[in-house]
């Protein structure tokens, strides 16, 4: 599974077609919308992954973008899957998308990138993943346990094992590490 | 009491609280020893050694396992909920957690209970900072200590974690002053700050007071857990008397003392800096008089 990668497809930037044309999935974990985010996407929705809602808000959470016009057939997939939404509400406004941007930074035979408050180091020679840095859920030290010493395409992948946006921000430095020099 | 509270990646580990017990593996808070690690030990460890070189009590640990699942931030929050006005707590430092709106605000609403002189001195990095920023809460606190990431984050009325920071404010990192100036503008800043970077800027009450950047160990910035020794010994320092301001004035430098003396390669990991920090201490000590 590589559901991070799916999220750097760009819908048209028409704020007219999303006027309650859209709505959101809510649920309870951001876990359960990585796997939504897949299951989705492999079904062919458009949809984005998203910051909800204030009133939905945890302070660490995501929640899918999808087309209200599909809601039913969504709905019903999900619950089919086991993966009910907490509520299914209409928008009016595009939600704000995870941030996406990467620095990075050049030490020796080191490289590390940092995506918002992420930051991972890898050994270009060897590729393995030497430290891991910033963040500050509590999957973070844990993610650092499981990934430190291993090489970048034998590590487990954040976003399978992570739960939080610090873990969703990890991957994209992984994901961008990989693109500049392989795994 | 100095109390330190923040979770552990050790899953099914329960709410455990007490003094904690230092030694260069590790720290051990109510008989359980948890090995050095980036995250809490290393906050928990660098104000354990503050507290020792200045010959005060050691500070107590409240600690819970949690790899993400939020079993164990949710009993740190529930505990200082219930029993904080109960606990003698001087100064408090929340630290990794699972960021929940409204657990936190169940925290601070138990803080409103108390009387003035007795609700403590607030510090709070990490999940505990992004639930504070998120929460529009920052003025419970007196000290934040956020890296470059999430000054751009605290910069950032609309963001609620620093995964959504946006782009045109992450991109505006070059301008750490900028970034100060739109955290206190929107009063997602603390009366003291302290931004950990390639420079550290210290702030107070919006103004940037002062600035380190010697010596300069560029290796530091990719070692995970160097922004939590700031955080621990920042406490340390103000539960052993000094102002909020000169505690992240000694810290920084302290920090980057022992940078220097570890010689670190970007693949070291905190344990090797962490050894340092005494001799650190006593350095900085004296050049500062």
């Amino acid at each position: 599974m590589n559901w991070f990668k799916k999220l750097t497809k760009k819908e048209p930037e028409d704020a007219g077609d999303v006027e309650v044309k859209r709505g959101l999935l809510v649920f309870a974990h951001p876990t359960t919308v990585i796997s939504v985010e897949e299951l989705l996407r492999d079904e062919g929705y458009e949809i984005r992954v998203v910051s909800p809602p204030p009133a939905y808000r945890t302070g660490c959470d995501l929640s899918v973008e999808f087309p209200l016009s599909e809601e039913a057939t969504i709905t019903e997939l999900l619950n089919t899957c086991g993966m009910s939404p907490l509520d299914v509400v209409p928008i009016t406004s595009r939600g704000t998308e995870p941030l996406r941007f990467v620095r990075t930074t050049m030490y020796g035979k080191y490289i590390m990138v940092r995506a918002a408050n992420m930051k991972m180091t890898v050994d270009q020679e060897t590729k393995i993943i030497v430290n891991i840095s910033g963040g500050g859920c509590p999957d973070v030290p844990y993610l650092a346990t499981e990934m430190l010493g291993k090489r970048l395409r034998d590590a487990p992948d954040p976003g399978e094992v992570g739960f939080s946006l610090c873990a969703y921000s990890l991957n994209t430095s992984r994901e961008e590490l990989i693109r500049v020099i392989g795994d | 009491m100095l109390l330190l509270a923040g979770a552990v990646p050790v899953e099914h580990l329960p709410l455990l609280i007490g003094p904690i017990e230092v030694s260069p593996t590790g720290i051990t808070i109510d008989g359980n020893k948890l090995p050095i690690n980036r995250g809490n030990e290393a906050m928990m460890s660098a104000a354990c050694l503050i507290c020792k070189e200045y010959g005060i009590e050691a500070p107590v640990g409240m600690v819970a396992g949690d790899i993400g699942k939020r079993e164990g931030s949710i009993a740190i929050y529930k505990h200082l909920a219930e029993h904080l006005p109960e606990m003698g707590v001087k100064v408090l430092t929340l630290h990794y957690v699972m960021p929940d709106l409204k657990l936190n605000k169940k925290v601070l609403a138990t803080i409103d209970t108390m009387a003035e002189e007795d609700k403590p001195l607030m510090i709070a990095d990490a999940g505990s900072m992004y639930v504070a920023k998120a929460g529009g809460d920052a003025h419970y606190y007196q000290v934040f200590t956020p890296d470059l990431g999430e000054t751009a984050f605290l910069a950032d009325d609309k963001a609620d974690h620093p995964s959504f920071t946006r782009g045109f404010i992450f991109n505006m990192e070059e301008d750490v002053p900028e970034l100060i100036r739109r955290a206190y503008a929107g009063k997602n800043a603390t009366p003291t700050m302290f931004v950990k970077g390639k420079v550290d800027y210290i702030c107070q009450d919006g103004e940037i007071v002062d600035t380190i950047d010697q010596p300069s160990v560029e290796t530091m910035e990719p070692i995970g857990g160097t922004g939590d020794l700031i955080t621990g010994m920042i406490s340390a320092l103000i539960y052993a008397g000094e102002t909020p301001l000169q505690a992240c004035r000694i810290a920084g430098r302290v920090n980057r003392a022992a940078g220097e003396l570890a010689q670190p390669t970007p693949a070291t990991q905190i344990d090797q800096i962490l050894r340092f920090l005494p001799e650190a201490l006593a350095k900085v000590q004296k050049q500062l008089g």
